[in-house]
């Protein structure tokens, strides 16, 4: 079984992070009622035998009980943060226990200071990079050490603050350069058009940049999606009609059942949604299935060209009604909402854009007959590049997720992240053109304008590679010749 | 003679515990239509084909498990065990940790040399059990990875260590529209690099088994499972004991000896298909009565129209026109069906076989089985070998 490292950075990649070990917790402890430690949750869990006081060489067989007793596990992660607001408050929190304190790094002053709203990417990723530099290199390597076989880091943050988009990125480079044949996978919050940070533009698109070079696969979030979600299920649940018999923990935003016993915060609905996306995708890695997708799988099938690894992703169901029998037509109702933008978590339109590939990775009782049909019932309305006309990757994995009977979540490589990103240049533009706080980064250290020439380059050759590929879009399909034999 | 099986990958495993399965249900069944010594008789060869005795009282099958992840092989295994009637050895698995990652580059070139040594002392051991050992039946898939390009690994390992042994690989060609995006990549390479070590290639069409289960046996939510368990209904009506055209009392000693013979005449020819009567669930079995003639006919309708199934049939037949030059692609209507079987081998499994007739005065009642064969392949593997320079510089590391 592989192991996977999360490395959660800045005030957004450790709440989601936070969130997510709760959910994953939640979703071993229902598969597992046994609560002994098995593979699956080898996968993102370490074993630690307190009583002894360190490894103990039985480490697989120890169980588990609560988190709160003598053998508790600890998570394969690494909370990275300038200031200690929230990495405290989750060593504070229900899953203290899960966390060692080893695995934390943070620093007081914060990256940002001044007004809340100037929070500089530059600080994070030159001045505190540099600076711990030394202390991540270790503290990675001791978590990696810990796994018997490590095949992927998962990155979590937000391009629009400092901390997560500078010192996330940086890490990523580090990461690169540190352990070359691990996958990166990196979950990037973008900020939205109303983003109460005004230096986010700059952030995001310096961030851009390294996810260019460095990542071998980034998951856009767009807060707008989440919010919509969250908004779309508070309404299904309150109108009054369905609301008495909605499955609560079956919610894609709630944290039922989970450690959480304190009131939830706002974002936690919509830090649930990502943390759902995570376990989905790594759930054929964790848990048995009939045709398993591993995560090099993905990165595989769905990278066609390196530049080009950014990933539309949707999930369904939503909910779940508790006393609803599921015929097959509800099946086929989950396969075209995957592919629907109420799912979506970002805000593109995918059917109107060029596929370049896309996954789905279904959970549950789901049979191939189930996926084939619906497979061929979808094709005629989505449009594939000319060369990858059956560009599908398929799943199964026979472990649902809780609350739900069967579940799927779509990664679709489409042309349609496009626009996201012609929004984050322009944006960037406005203020770049009057070099508005501008001085405030180059006065760090390290930090020139020739960054920000250079990632705004690096961010236009990126449209200008999809603007190619759309242009094939309506180009009638020409099949290179064949090879001539001489017989 | 004895016949050393080797699973790769997801798939082989699947299917080879099928297969497995299906031969030990054979056995154990009582069928009553045949003398209990006759019974006996088939019952032993079949045994000792696929399996050994241990002192276990459980038989232990003849196989070799490789997988580039666990958790499949753990699966497998324990089914095995859980049935109760056969199992696998439990040293006869070869398993890593990370899987290819549908990267044909990845299980050839790294995951092969690597771990050559240790996969081929599990199939020597194997080997060495047999008494008389009769050739290797590799199972893979051509769109993943470890299948596909372990499998071809191993394939020219095993030629290498075995070099007048007897090679027949079973593969699986993957769904139309795509299970996996690099299949086609993955296939090529498969094709053309078995095609240099192995006797035979034994092609199953997912798309075709996907078929028989929803139109023949009628199964309303098809599962691999299912698939799996038609191809090994099928397979098994290869490779169960049957006696040769010349020794009517006996059972085949070379099994996949005398397959190769009849069926591939010439080392550029080695893909075969296999069409199989009747298919149809077990519950229906009870309300239908089966003649050999009507099983003839049905065969050999399939036979001209190059179908895959007795039901369904396209009756637009047009052989080639003569002259006609090898076609550099498909036409994009419709394909032409025709008869274009090099050789052909029938199995008549059941009672009464001697009193069929199959029009056939010859002397030798080589009956033959459907090669179902297109010149095309020849061709596109050959240019595909020119081609393989290009596509080894996508080699990962």
């Amino acid at each position: 079984m592989t192991q996977s490292v999360v490395v959660q950075v800045g005030q957004c990649g450790n709440q989601v992070g936070c969130r997510f070990w709760d959910l994953a917790l939640r979703e071993h402890a229902a598969v597992n009622k046994k609560g002994i430690y098995d593979e699956a949750l080898s996968s993102f869990f370490r074993n630690v035998d307190t009583r002894s006081g360190g490894d103990s060489p039985d480490i697989y067989k120890g169980k588990i009980c609560s988190l709160k007793a003598r053998v508790r596990q600890s998570i394969k992660a690494l909370l990275i943060d300038m200031e200690e607001g929230v990495v405290n408050e989750i060593l504070q929190g229900p899953l203290r226990d899960v966390f060692d304190s080893k695995q934390l790094i943070t620093d007081v002053s914060g990256s940002g200071n001044n007004c809340t709203f100037h929070i500089f990417r530059a600080v994070g990723h030159k001045l505190y990079g540099c600076r711990y530099r030394e202390n991540i290199v270790e503290k990675l390597r001791k978590t990696a050490e810990h796994c018997d076989c490590l095949q992927c880091f998962f990155i979590i943050h937000s391009m629009g603050g400092g901390t997560g988009s500078g010192l996330g990125t940086f890490v990523l480079n580090l990461l690169e350069d540190e352990f070359p044949e691990v996958y990166r996978f990196v979950t990037s919050v973008y900020p939205s058009g109303e983003d109460d940070v005004i230096t986010s533009p700059y952030n995001s698109v310096l961030a851009m940049r390294e996810l260019n070079e460095h990542a071998d696969c980034v998951l856009p979030i767009e807060n707008e999606s989440l919010f919509d979600i969250v908004n779309k299920i508070h309404q299904m649940t309150s109108s009054g009609k369905l609301g008495s018999t909605v499955k609560q923990n079956s919610l894609v935003t709630s944290s039922a059942n989970s450690t959480k016993a304190v009131q939830e915060k706002p974002f936690d609905a919509m830090n649930n949604i990502v943390a759902n996306l995570l376990l989905n995708l790594t759930s054929s890695a964790r848990f048995e299935g009939s045709l398993n997708m591993d995560l090099n799988e993905i990165s595989m099938n769905l990278v066609p060209f390196p530049r080009l690894h950014y990933l539309v992703s949707s999930l369904t169901p939503l909910y779940t009604l508790a006393d609803v029998n599921v015929p097959s037509r509800k099946l086929d109702q989950m396969f075209s909402d995957a592919f629907s933008r109420d799912h979506q978590l970002i805000q593109a339109d995918p059917k109107h854009s060029l596929y370049l590939a896309c996954a789905l990775l279904v959970r549950g009782n789901v049979q191939v007959s189930d996926l084939r049909r619906n497979i061929e019932r979808l094709k005629p309305s989505l449009h594939f590049v000319s060369w990858n006309q059956e560009g599908w990757k398929t799943g199964l994995c026979s472990v649902p997720p809780v609350g739900h009977s069967h579940s799927l979540l779509a990664l679709a490589n489409n042309t349609c992240v496009k626009p996201t990103f012609i929004e984050l240049k322009d944006r960037f533009m406005k203020l770049y053109k009057k070099k508005a706080h501008l001085h405030h980064y180059l006065h760090i250290d390290g930090m020139e304008q020739s960054c920000f020439a250079e990632a705004v380059s690096s961010l236009s050759d990126l449209i200008e590679e999809y603007n190619e590929l759309d242009a094939t879009k309506n180009e009638p399909r020409t099949d290179p010749p064949r090879l001539k034999i001489a017989v | 003679m004895s016949i050393v099986t080797v699973q790769l990958g997801q798939c082989g495993n699947q299917i080879g515990q099928e297969v497995f399965n299906a031969v030990c249900a054979d056995v154990r069944g009582t069928h009553g239509l045949c003398s209990k010594k006759e019974n006996e008789s088939y019952r032993d060869a079949c045994k000792e084909r696929f399996f050994r005795e241990e002192e276990s009282e459980v038989p232990v099958a003849r196989a070799v498990l490789v997988d580039m992840e666990p958790k499949v092989i753990s699966q497998t295994l324990s089914i095995a065990a859980r049935s109760g009637c056969w199992k696998y050895d439990d040293r006869s698995h070869f398993c890593q940790k990370q899987g290819s990652g549908n990267n044909w580059a990845n299980g050839y070139s790294v995951h092969g040399p690597r771990h050559k040594e240790a996969i081929m002392n599990l199939v020597q051991k194997e080997a060495e059990k047999c008494d008389r050992l009769g050739g290797f039946f590799t199972i893979m898939s051509m769109a993943g990875g470890t299948g596909s390009g372990l499998g071809a690994f191993v394939t020219r390992c095993l030629r290498d260590a075995f070099p007048t042994s007897f090679i027949l690989n079973h593969v699986i060609w993957p769904y139309g529209t795509g299970e996996v995006i690099v299949q086609n990549y993955n296939s090529v390479l498969t094709l053309s690099h078995l095609y240099q070590s192995s006797d035979a290639l034994l092609v199953h069409e997912n798309d075709v088994i996907h078929k028989i289960c929803a139109q023949l046996m009628n199964i309303k939510q098809i599962s691999f499972r299912d698939v799996n368990q038609v191809i090994a209904h099928q397979l098994g009506s290869v490779f169960q004991p049957s006696y040769t055209a010349e020794g009517g009392s006996r059972y085949s000693r070379n099994p996949l000896g005398d397959l190769m013979e009849t069926l591939v005449p010439h080392p550029e020819f080695k893909m075969l298909g296999l069409r199989n009567i009747p298919q149809m669930p077990e519950n229906s079995l009870a309300y239908s009565t089966f003649s050999w003639p009507g099983l003839l006919k049905h065969l050999r309708q399939m036979l001209i129209a190059n179908a895959q199934m007795e039901e369904g049939i396209d009756w637009q037949v047009r052989p080639p026109r003569p002259g006609f030059s090898i076609p550099s692609s498909h036409p994009t209507n419709k394909p032409l069906h025709f008869n274009t079987s090099i050789a052909n081998l029938v199995i008549l499994r059941g009672k009464d076989t001697h009193s069929v007739d199959l029009g056939k005065k010859e002397k030798h009642t080589y009956i033959h089985q459907y090669t179902k064969f297109g010149i095309e392949e020849e061709d596109f593997l050959d240019s595909f070998t020119a081609l393989e320079q290009v596509i080894s510089s996508y080699t990962l590391l």
